[in-house]
């Protein structure tokens, strides 16, 4: 298999999904002539042209209601949001419409969309633009909420999501766009929704985690292995549909269970896991359920209070120390 | 045989029968509406209630003009007269409104949400504003396409302060989208007179600045709607560009059925305003010009409203006598 980076990868899903149906096309701010604000899309312009590689306005809502309305009309888009914290611009959109109007029409309307873009915190780009937001989408019924951690989960969820027929939330991890690894270029490799997969097995502790949170787990689980430690990491790849029996087959194993998030901590997918994993498995647990995660304020510019809000590996080995106590 | 009616050039050759049919779905709306709130008293019919009643040129001198399905209509929350329009059954709208499992959405949506797809029909909308970034979407898809369809968009005087319409007329007009906004200016945004809610209210104006072609209409009259929607949707068809029709009406009842039972709507707007715009009932002048030019007269009009009085009577009977939607359907279509 080929090596790319994660956001070549990306690219390449869309790029073979516009390539196998003519219904699919690609939507945002800078997506086209810019080639993309990250890259994600460079190059797509010239392949596929302006019909399907739309530039649009910097408007959120019009690029939700854009998404929205042409997939209750049949088609497929994408639409990128130059990051996540944007998105809160279109909120009733999102929610309101896109979530709902399955339901609501009693299932006689589809809507097969993609909103997708980088999120993630970091790089002191401070309380507006530094923010992960993930539950908020994974509470409103509706949605299907991905978060991939490697290049080739970003490429086979993402045609995943792009062929599904209810809207999905694909949130990106600006901080993992360079990473680089094998990602397949089989145009039928797709990777499907509600799989977690364990990236490190172990018998000690279970960490549980999705998005950039797997690195920090899989470092953390190295520096642990030192001291004779061994974790299970789980990453989730999909908060909505989330698959607990993989979960729950891991802390019946090792009786023990970090869950890490970037997101704030407060009412939030660690809490919701936590709280799934006590009505599922609590008779199988040795210890409480600690949650890693970023510090429940607005991210500070200063480099020393961000790296204070945000949670890193070495907060990750000091709760499985906590577990293990 | 088919009469063709040519008595000035703003009525367009319709002919006889359409003349009836127009004259028969304003009827049917204005009596449908008037049979809701009594079904609310009953508790058969739950949750914001919103009439149609003065309004009905806005859909009958539209609606019949377009092809569907192919074009396609969103509105609003007020949004009885738009279903029954495309021609859902009476019987599905009334089921839907008493969340019957007989319902155009299976009792899931409610008066807000009808829908029919089959129709082109894509639903009434429950927040302001709220379709017409979605008839951003789907006229996109209209031109993505290819072919000349149409989405006709219906939103009222409020909307006009929404942000998202302005983002969304901004692209379509950017765009150039095949989409006809019809904008319901009943005076009232809920209870926020228009002079009370913009520093500008020359709404074509705020088309204009989109890029957006539009005129001001008078939605009372139903010949002067259906010329200008004539006009518009060939502006439309021909040219691939958006159209905007402001289309001045009034609500003779209040914004929602809380409105009316509290009369709320005297805080706002006095008894006497309402008398003088019920004088402009284009229903009744519709009634009125039919009558004068013999097509109707007081027998058949009285036949018409049997009829009607039936259709609305057997669609009250079929939706009180359907089933609720089962419970174990409570998960379905949360996803497609």
């Amino acid at each position: 298999m080929p090596k790319m980076r994660y956001q070549q990868a990306v690219r390449l899903a869309m790029t073979e999904e516009m390539e196998r149906d003519p219904n699919v096309f690609v939507c945002g701010e800078e997506v086209g002539q810019y080639q993309g604000t990250y890259r994600v899309t460079e190059g797509m312009l010239d392949k596929f042209g302006a019909k399907r590689v739309v530039d649009t306005p910097i408007s959120e809502i019009g690029i939700a209601g854009l998404a929205t309305g042409a997939a209750m009309a049949g088609l497929r888009p994408v639409a990128e949001f130059m990051t996540w914290s944007f998105a809160l611009e279109a909120m009733d959109q999102l929610v309101n419409h896109a979530a709902k109007i399955t339901y609501m029409s009693g299932g006689r309307i589809k809507c097969p969309v993609v909103f997708r873009g980088p999120a993630g915190v970091g790089t002191q780009l401070s309380a507006q633009h530094s923010q992960s937001m993930e539950s908020w989408y994974a509470h409103a019924p509706g949605f299907k909420v991905v978060m991939p951690y490697s290049p080739q989960d970003a490429k086979g969820l993402l045609k995943t999501a792009i062929r599904d027929d209810s809207p999905v939330i694909f949130m990106e991890h600006a901080g993992l766009y360079g990473i680089q690894d094998e990602v397949s270029d089989d145009p039928d490799f797709c990777v499907p929704f509600g799989q977690a997969i364990v990236r490190r097995e172990g018998k000690d502790c279970s960490l549980i985690s999705y998005s950039r949170g797997v690195q920090m787990c899989l470092k953390a689980a190295e520096t642990l292995s030192k001291d004779g430690i061994e974790c299970e990491v789980i990453d989730l790849r999909t908060l909505v549909p989330l698959d607990m029996d993989t979960v729950v087959k891991s802390v019946n194993k090792t009786h023990r269970a970090v869950v890490a998030q970037e997101e704030w901590k407060n009412v939030s997918i660690g809490s919701e896991i936590a709280a799934r994993i006590y009505e599922q498995a609590f008779d199988a647990m040795d210890a409480p359920i600690e949650r890693v995660a970023g510090a429940d304020v607005p991210m500070p510019y200063a480099k020393n209070l961000e790296r204070a809000a945000i949670p890193t590996d070495t907060d990750v080995v000091a709760a499985v120390k906590r577990t293990l106590a | 045989m088919a009469r063709t009616i040519a008595v000035n050039s703003r009525e367009d050759h319709i002919k006889t029968e359409e003349l009836q049919e127009l004259y028969r779905l304003m009827l049917l709306i204005r009596r449908f509406e008037e049979s809701v709130y009594q079904k609310f008293h009953e508790n058969k019919i739950g949750g914001y209630l919103h009439r149609y009643d003065g309004q009905e040129a806005l859909v009958a001198g539209v609606v019949p003009q377009l092809r569907l399905p192919g074009d396609y209509i969103l509105c609003t929350y007020r949004d009885h007269a738009h279903a029954l329009a495309c021609g859902t059954s009476p019987r599905a709208v009334m089921a839907e409104l008493m969340g019957r499992a007989t319902g155009c959405a299976g009792g899931k949506g409610g008066s807000m949400h009808l829908i029919d797809p089959d129709r082109g029909f894509l639903g009434g909308d429950g927040i302001v504003g709220g379709p017409v970034p979605v008839a951003l979407g789907v006229g996109f898809a209209i031109k993505y396409r290819g072919g000349n369809d149409v989405c006709v968009v219906y939103f009222g005087d409020g909307a006009m302060n929404q942000g998202g319409v302005h983002e969304s007329m901004n692209m379509i007009g950017l765009y150039k989208l095949p989409v006809l906004f019809i904008l319901e200016n009943n005076q009232y945004a809920m209870g926020t007179a228009v002079s009370r809610s913009t520093g500008q209210p020359d709404f074509v104006m705020k088309a204009a600045a989109h890029g957006i072609k539009g005129e001001k209409v008078n939605g009372m009259d139903l010949f002067e709607v259906r010329s200008a929607t004539r006009r518009a949707l060939k502006h439309i068809r021909d040219k691939g560009e958006s159209y905007f029709l402001e289309m001045s009406c009034y609500r003779f009842v209040g914004h929602g059925i809380g409105d009316d039972n509290t009369k709320a709507w005297t805080t706002y707007r006095s008894e006497q305003e309402v008398e003088e715009w019920k004088k402009k009932d284009p229903l009744l002048k519709f009634q009125a010009y039919l009558e004068e030019k013999g097509i109707l007269d007081p027998a058949k009009i009285a036949k018409i409203e049997e009829q009607i009085h039936e259709e609305v009577m057997d669609a009250i009977q079929f939706a009180e006598s359907s089933p609720e939607p089962p419970l174990d359907s409570l998960y379905d279509h949360v996803y497609s």
